[in-house]
């Protein structure tokens, strides 16, 4: 009887014991860290603009981003226009505002479906190498195969081109890469001492993998969404170019581009506005993720 | 790797069949008599089972027989031979662009790692990964093209004439080629720089040899390593990559192939083209595992 009650306390120390390392990520010194790593303060605060104008679109621009307005076509930036207007005289700067929108929406719904079913599939392929694991490898192998542009040619062949199919192409094509991610990350953790530990004393696998794989791999995987989050973002905007996505009238940085591009001689602006746009967007999170994966490399170096 | 291809041709063709629309009808309009879409149907061999279809499909690919367009009645074949002659000579020509621009930016930015060039080098490099290829073909259209009248706009004037061929070529492998050539510099510099830190590149260091002599004594062979992988990788990406750039530039390969086709509705040459194109990503990723092998003995043996 003592010795069950011996092996409970030392199975819940050996537990807290290895939970530590996930813990100090909740340590108040990680906001001091974040600031003080140009990578993802820099990151941080353009992800942070860029929701900030998308989420302000949603009730506010500073005119109706369709508005119709032939009298002041391809106006040049004024205080009336901060960035000009288009062909159809729409206002330059509320189309940029609303098309972040877009491009977060895509992005969040591409990484999550990617994460979704990239995640479990690359837990299981890591918690059972046999032959489940191979499926889903060799699985992982055909979808790697389909870049987020070709997928997303496919299936608007198959069901005509929306922003659904952009959403689903993106998402699936990165899928493999979560696959491999996490469970390159979780063998890691699963080959551990502490592991064969917790196996030794009779944990089973689902209750490993949620009390010690989960928190040990969650910043790589928190990082790996970041910056697959800047890869949609460039994603969305070559597949909207192609008309392939978001269709018009609706504003989207792609589909601004592939407005301009009959504008290159006189209005040049109309091409570099969205281009910034997306340029300093994929920028932000793509920091952000570098940010992340060095404050992790810092906090497991100590 | 042969199940892999299997797998997406089962893949490609499943998702373009799987609507109940039949390509008769649209090819035919909403005018044609149910009598003459049903003889088209025939014709086309759509009447068959999707089994029956598929497998014809298979059959003629592993012949090297594509197929005839819907729409054109131009053997696909052809078509895509045309394409090919366009998509792969901006493909190759691109890589040597993201070659000539991230290996010695890779290279300069782990040497000088720790000191302002080699921060600028970096975040250089962090934004070039930014820029995608459209805006990178637009704005050396409006620059090149526009305002000095270096560069032919768009379009394609064919083989005919080499010199002008390549001229068409230069902006559009640009484009391509930046984006590429920043992505492959961050790599070449965290390979060189591992590289720097090792064990044995200090021994021979040590033992009086300059950190170049070292570094390509030494460090070539094993920053290699993952560098194949990347190239790999890249030249999947750039073959992506040209169909967007191919519509920017109006160039008439694979890509242009390929969207025409989707709007057209021509879905056996979606279908042929997706299927090449992915096709030669996953023979990409094969050879990259191969090559890995081959550069890496420790690796021999191992599966």
């Amino acid at each position: 009887m003592s010795d069950l009650a011996a092996g409970t306390t030392g199975r819940g120390a050996l537990d807290d014991l290895a939970a530590l390392d996930a813990s100090a990520a909740r340590d108040t010194r990680a906001w001091r860290r974040w600031l003080r790593n140009p990578n993802s303060l820099i990151g941080g605060v353009i992800v942070l603009l860029v929701v900030a104008s998308a989420l302000t679109s949603l009730f506010w621009t500073p005119y109706n981003p369709l508005a119709v307005d032939p009298a002041h076509a391809l106006a040049g930036p004024s205080l009336h226009h901060l960035l000009g207007t288009d062909e159809y005289g729409r206002d330059v700067f509320s189309r940029l505002m609303a098309s972040s929108q877009i491009a977060l929406f895509v992005g969040a719904l591409s990484v999550l479906i990617a994460t979704v079913i990239g995640i479990p599939a690359g837990l299981l392929a890591a918690q059972r190498p046999g032959a489940i694991g191979q499926v889903v490898l060799r699985l992982a192998d055909i979808l790697y195969g389909f870049p987020a542009l070709l997928a997303a040619i496919v299936l608007a062949a198959a069901f005509g081109a929306s922003k659904t199919t952009v959403v689903l192409a993106i998402g699936i094509s990165y899928i493999p890469v979560f696959i491999r991610v996490t469970r390159s990350n979780a063998l890691v953790v699963l080959n551990s001492e502490y592991v064969l530990a917790a196996r030794a004393y009779g944990r089973r696998p689902l209750a490993i993998l949620r009390r010690h794989v989960v928190p040990n791999i969650a910043t790589t995987i928190i990082a790996q969404m970041s910056l697959l989050f800047s890869l949609t973002v460039l994603a969305e905007a070559a597949l909207d170019f192609l008309g392939l996505g978001t269709a018009a009238p609706a504003a989207s940085w792609g589909t601004m581009l592939q407005s301009s591009q009959n504008y290159l001689g006189n209005d040049a602006l109309l091409t570099v506005w969205p281009s910034l746009a997306i340029v300093i967007c994929v920028l932000g999170f793509s920091l952000l993720g570098d940010g992340i994966g060095e404050l992790r490399d810092a906090r497991s170096r100590h | 790797m042969l199940v892999a291809l299997w797998g997406a041709s089962l893949l490609v063709f499943v998702v373009l069949n799987v609507l109940p629309g039949s390509p008769a009808q649209v090819i035919l309009g909403t005018q044609a008599t149910p009598q003459s879409v049903r003889q088209l149907t025939i014709q086309l061999g759509l009447n068959k089972s999707l089994v029956r279809q598929y497998l014809d499909w298979i059959g003629g690919l592993v012949h090297g027989d594509l197929g005839v367009s819907y729409i054109s009645h131009l053997s696909i074949g052809s078509q895509i031979a045309q394409a090919l002659s366009v998509t792969g000579p901006l493909v190759l020509f691109a890589l040597v662009i993201g070659l000539a621009i991230g290996l010695p930016l890779g290279f300069a930015g782990a040497l000088r790692n720790g000191r302002f060039s080699g921060s600028l080098i970096g975040g250089l490099s962090q934004i070039g990964m930014a820029v995608p290829s459209v805006v990178a073909g637009l704005i050396l259209i409006i620059v090149l093209t526009v305002k000095l009248h270096v560069f032919p706009t768009s379009g394609f004037p064919g083989w005919s004439d080499p010199l002008q061929a390549l001229r068409a070529l230069v902006l559009p492998a640009f484009s391509l080629g930046l984006v590429e050539g920043a992505i492959l510099s961050r790599y070449v510099r965290a390979s060189i720089l591992e590289q720097l830190r090792s064990d044995y590149l200090r021994t021979a260091r040590s033992k009086g040899l300059r950190v170049g002599q070292a570094l390509r004594r030494h460090g070539f062979r094993n920053a290699a390593i993952p560098l194949v992988t990347v190239l790999g990788l890249e030249l999947a990406s750039l073959v992506v990559g040209a169909i967007v750039v191919e519509n920017v530039f109006a160039l008439p390969g694979l890509g242009l192939l390929l969207l025409d086709s989707v709007n057209n509705r021509d879905l056996i040459t979606v279908q042929d083209t997706a299927m090449l194109v992915a096709g030669t990503v996953l023979v990409l990723n094969l050879l990259v595992d191969l090559s890995y092998r081959l550069l890496d003995p420790r690796l021999k043996g191992s599966s």
